[in-house]
């Protein structure tokens, strides 16, 4: 447990976002959004299993994902999640503040740099 | 608890949700297979492959369906559901343990209602914290020092220290004393309080109906007044509220009622009928009668020390501003040396009761410690039989706080389970305790379950729920998960780690058990001693007492009462089956307050010029007969000696060796009360009499007729007893049938006369001894329950020894060990534990038992027998419950035993 807590994500709120974003274009299942994370960031990025549905599910309740029946490309019973528009503002609120954050440490970063 | 189960799922609409979670997890696990799979790997590597990679899935499955429960409660919930199952799976060992704590938990709780109701709580008076009892000390008094409270206030005294001391913002005195109402259908002996001003605003007790005494009530010539208490206003007056202004036949006196006090209420720890002002005279009143019991308001902010500080001041005042009489010496005093003692009320009402209580307490604590530490055992047991689910389950990813957590919530379920089934044992217990609760046990009517017992209980419960719930988490969570799984294999005797543990419990069990045996071996001896005391009088069963008080307005002439009384005693002789009767003042043990004179012997000096004070009583004659009380030397009085006022006097054995060496050497020996009082001839000396107690020691006592002058009356009279004790020594004492007799032959008498105390010296006996039966009861239940707990503790301890070593002992008998020898080996364990525990038990036994030691009686709490016996008692019983079990070695069959593995 507490390995997952380690590595669950870069910052509060990353791997929230990434899970969005994905599923802002097009709505997944848990494993194929394990793997467009890990496709999209080049490998930088791993998403834990320990983190992923845990923080599904949190989002489910918070609103901003809902969740069907659907069949995977196996053919085999799973569930598809996908956005709301509770999630879509909630994403682009956050992308803003994110970018503000990034922003804002890019700039710090410069100045010590220089 | 399906349906528990189901109205969760269905409020909160989840149960799709968890099936979500299960699917989308299996379809990624099936995912990453399938592409394990493409790239070369057959399907069991893939799987594993896959598995690994994604972890621990139960646990993952978990934390995501926790995001919609309750987290933390829910998985209590159905820990909680999951315990109850298990333990229903096993009911034998469920309400074993439940009968153990409902005991256990019951017996605490009983208990601990009674020290709330009694020792806890305050008394029921607004403020009771500032209220203060007023004792002196009068170290100088040589008779005195036989009471332990001291000496008590005398009217004088009072009326000093209320006018003059700074510390008290009101202060009283009171007495109880008999009364007779007429003039109500049947005439009616009844309690009464006499106050003086001070005492109702002390207690501050507000009036149910009326008013209060005010200072024109305490005017001895101004109206006369009386309040009421509400039972006797409900009893008499069917509670009728126009019963203010009514008046009342109080003694033959007319008296207005003013007042009636509320439900409950009480002066101090004296239930009453009626209030009257003592309406105390102080033109008339003297330096002398100590008889008056003083309570008072402290100041805010006054100590206790500072008030006696404040009176100590005042003595000497009031030696100066009282006398005893024209001629006395006011400063006589000074050889008594009165110094004041004022005390917490509190303390005055719980006295040394307190201290039993406290030992009780402790007792039925400790007897819960005893229960605790079996379930413990049990559970152990429990727990080791489930080594290898626990294991199983560890392995399967169950964290280990999980599996603690689990276990804690089974013990402290068991725990809460055990204290809801012992409300029903604590209820049966605090009834038993009240029905037999010695009578000095202040407010135990008033003993109830309340908010404070409940929680009590509920504290109790989950604390032992925890307490007995840790060993076996403890052990569990220290235990590396591999070493359960070995433990659960096949390993020819128990490991030792395990073994040690229970015979740590076993040791601290019999310690405990020990010390509490100890106890109720020292209350044994106590009991035993006080049985051997001669209390100087014999056949109590058969001696009926019964008092009656006649009063002025009846027979004016004292002559008149000796005569009532003595036509009364022939009266009752008269009823057949009746041997003899007496009368006295006061009957041994009656719990009436002695009276005391200064008493000179002739041919002796004392400094001051008076004798020390002796406690007195007046006897008529055949009174020691009745009581049997036996004559040593000399004779009895005769009514012809009190009818003719004979100057006479009978003496205690005691007094007769303190003052002339032996009994024989009285007779015809003289004393006197005070300077210039006439000599009085000894004619007899009689057996000692315990009239404090059988545990008190016997005081010298000074016999007066019952027939005597009055020399304070002004002119001296004779007097007789207004108020007597009859003794009547008859085979029917105690019977419906002799009651009607004696009332129909006093009425025959005088028909307005009640019949006032009416019992028989056995019960006055048994009274006495209350405290101590009480308490011998109460530690000779705790001391058998401590005892059967730790013999089944031993007994468990060494039979599962003897289950788990069936392979060992197959060996050792394969091998030629001798049955016998294999017996005595697990005798000897338990020995050897009953030992350690004995050494641990006696050693805190000697410590302990010095708390008791004012509950003792005539052995040293350090008794050498009683400290000889119980650890024997206790060994032999131990290396019973040890054989027992052990002998079933004998029946193992050395094949059957390795060939089970």
């Amino acid at each position: 447990m507490a390995k997952n807590h380690e590595h669950r994500d870069l910052f509060p709120g990353a791997l929230e976002i990434m899970i969005l974003q994905s599923l802002r274009f097009k709505p997944m299942h848990g494993y194929a959004l394990v793997k467009h994370i890990k496709q999209v960031s080049d490998n930088l990025l791993q998403v834990e299993e320990g983190s992923l549905y845990p923080a599904l599910q949190r989002m489910l309740r918070e609103g901003w994902l809902e969740s069907e029946s659907g069949i995977s490309a196996k053919g085999r019973p799973t569930r598809i999640y996908r956005l709301t528009d509770e999630g879509v503002r909630h994403l682009d609120a956050e992308v803003l503040s994110f970018e503000k954050m990034f922003a804002g440490i890019t700039r710090v970063l410069a100045d010590a740099r220089a | 608890m399906e349906t528990v189960n189901r109205l969760f799922s269905r409020l909160l609409g989840r149960r799709r949700r968890f099936d979500d979670i299960s699917v989308s997890i299996q379809e990624h696990i099936d995912e990453r297979v399938d592409e394990l799979m493409e790239d070369g790997m057959s399907r069991d590597k893939a799987e594993q492959a896959a598995r690994r990679e994604f972890g621990n899935r139960a646990l993952i499955e978990e934390r995501s369906r926790e995001v919609w429960q309750w987290a933390a409660l829910e998985s209590v919930l159905s820990d909680v559901r999951f315990a109850l199952r298990r333990l229903g799976k096993s009911p034998g060992l469920t309400a074993t343990i439940l009968l153990t704590l409902a005991m256990g938990i019951g017996a605490n709780t009983a208990v601990f209602s009674v020290v709330n109701s009694v020792l806890l709580k305050p008394l029921p008076y607004p403020h009771s914290e500032g209220l203060a009892a007023l004792w002196m000390n009068a170290p100088g008094a040589a008779g005195l020092s036989n009471f332990d409270s001291g000496l008590q206030l005398s009217p004088s005294m009072y009326l000093t220290f209320a006018r003059h001391n700074h510390s008290f913002q009101s202060m009283g005195v009171w007495q109880m004393r008999n009364a007779n109402v007429t003039g109500i259908a049947q005439p009616d002996e009844v309690n009464a309080a006499c106050l003086s001003d001070g005492v109702l605003e002390t207690l501050q007790v507000p009036t149910a109906l009326g008013r209060w005494f005010t200072s024109a009530d305490q005017d001895p010539r101004g109206a006369k007044t009386v309040m009421l208490n509400y039972g006797y206003w409900q009893r008499r007056f069917g509670g009728d509220r126009a019963v203010i202004g009514r008046s009342l036949q109080v003694d033959g006196k007319t008296r207005t009622i003013v007042g009636v006090m509320p439900e409950g209420f009480r002066v101090v720890d004296q239930e009453f009928d009626l209030l009257i002002p003592l309406a105390f005279d102080p033109t008339n009143e003297k330096l002398a009668g100590f008889g008056y019991t003083g309570i008072a308001r402290l100041k805010p902010g006054v100590s206790l020390v500072q008030a006696d500080a404040d009176a100590s001041r005042l003595i000497s005042l009031w030696m100066d501003s009282w006398t005893n009489g024209p001629g006395s010496n006011p400063h006589y005093y000074e050889v008594w040396r009165i110094t004041p003692n004022f005390r917490p009320l509190k303390q005055q009402v719980i006295g040394n009761i307190g201290n039993v209580l406290w030992v009780v307490m402790a007792t039925v604590g400790l007897v819960m410690l005893i229960a605790c530490v079996n379930v413990a055992n049990l559970l152990m047991v429990r727990a080791e039989t489930r080594h290898q689910e626990l294991s199983i389950r560890a392995a399967l990813g169950a964290g280990r706080a999980r599996i603690v957590r689990e276990l804690l919530i089974e013990s402290v379920l068991l725990g809460v389970m055990g204290g809801a089934a012992s409300l029903g044992v604590a209820y049966a217990g605090l009834r038993l305790l009240a029905a037999m609760g010695p009578a000095d046990l202040p407010r135990l009517s008033e003993v109830s379950f309340d908010a404070g017992s409940l929680g009590f209980t509920f504290a109790l419960a989950v604390f032992s729920g925890l307490l007995f719930g840790l060993i076996p988490a403890w052990k569990y969570a220290r235990t590396k998960t591999s070493a359960i799984m070995i433990g659960a294999n096949r390993t020819a005797s128990t490991g030792r780690a395990r073994q040690r543990s229970r015979s740590v419990l076993v040791v601290a069990q019999v310690a405990m058990a020990l010390v509490l045996l100890v106890s109720s071996a020292l209350m044994i001896r106590t009991f035993a001693a006080l049985r051997r005391v001669e209390p100087g009088f014999a056949d109590a069963a058969h001696v009926q007492t019964m008092s009656i008080f006649i009063p002025e307005q009846m027979a004016k002439d004292p002559r008149m009462v000796a005569v009532m009384q003595r036509e009364i005693a022939d009266k009752l002789a008269a009823i057949p089956g009746v041997a003899s009767v007496g009368f006295a003042a006061a009957v041994p043990m009656d719990g009436n307050d002695p009276n005391w004179d200064l008493i000179s012997v002739e041919g002796k000096e004392y400094p001051g010029g008076d004798g020390p004070l002796q406690l007195y009583n007046y006897v008529s004659p055949g009174y020691f007969q009745t009581l049997g009380t036996h004559m040593v030397a000399g004779r009895d009085f005769t009514w012809d000696d009190l009818e003719q006022v004979r100057p006479m006097v009978v003496v205690s054995e005691s007094y007769a060796r303190e003052n002339w060496g032996a009994a024989q050497a009285a007779i015809g020996k003289r004393v006197r009360k005070y300077q210039g009082s006439p000599w009085q001839e000894v004619i007899g000396v009689v057996q000692d009499v315990h009239v404090h107690g059988v545990d008190e020691k016997a005081p010298a006592i000074i016999y007066w007729p019952a027939m005597f002058y009055d020399r304070f009356a002004t002119p001296p009279t004779m007097d007789g007893l207004r108020f007597a004790s009859f003794a009547i020594h008859s085979s029917r004492a105690g019977t419906e049938g002799l009651l009607a007799e004696m009332q129909q032959a006093v009425w025959s008498v005088n028909a307005n006369l009640p019949l006032a105390s009416i019992g028989t010296m056995q019960q006055l006996y048994r009274q006495s001894m209350a405290r101590t039966s009480f308490t011998l009861v109460m530690l000779a239940i705790a001391g058998s329950m401590a005892l059967a707990l730790s013999i089944i503790g031993i007994y468990g301890v060494i039979s599962y020894s003897v289950t788990q070593r069936t392979r060992e002992i197959g060996i050792r008998l394969a091998l030629g060990a001798k049955k016998s020898e294999l017996v005595w080996m697990f005798v000897r364990t338990a020995l050897v534990l009953v030992g350690v525990g004995t050494a641990v038990g006696l050693g805190a036994a000697a410590v302990l038992v010095r708390l008791m030691r004012t509950l003792l009686y005539g052995i040293s709490p350090l008794d050498p027998i009683t400290f000889l016996t119980v650890p024997i008692a206790l060994a032999a019983a131990a290396a019973l419950a040890s054989y027992l079990p052990a002998r079933r070695t004998a029946a193992i069959d050395p094949v059957e035993a390795l060939r089970a593995e």
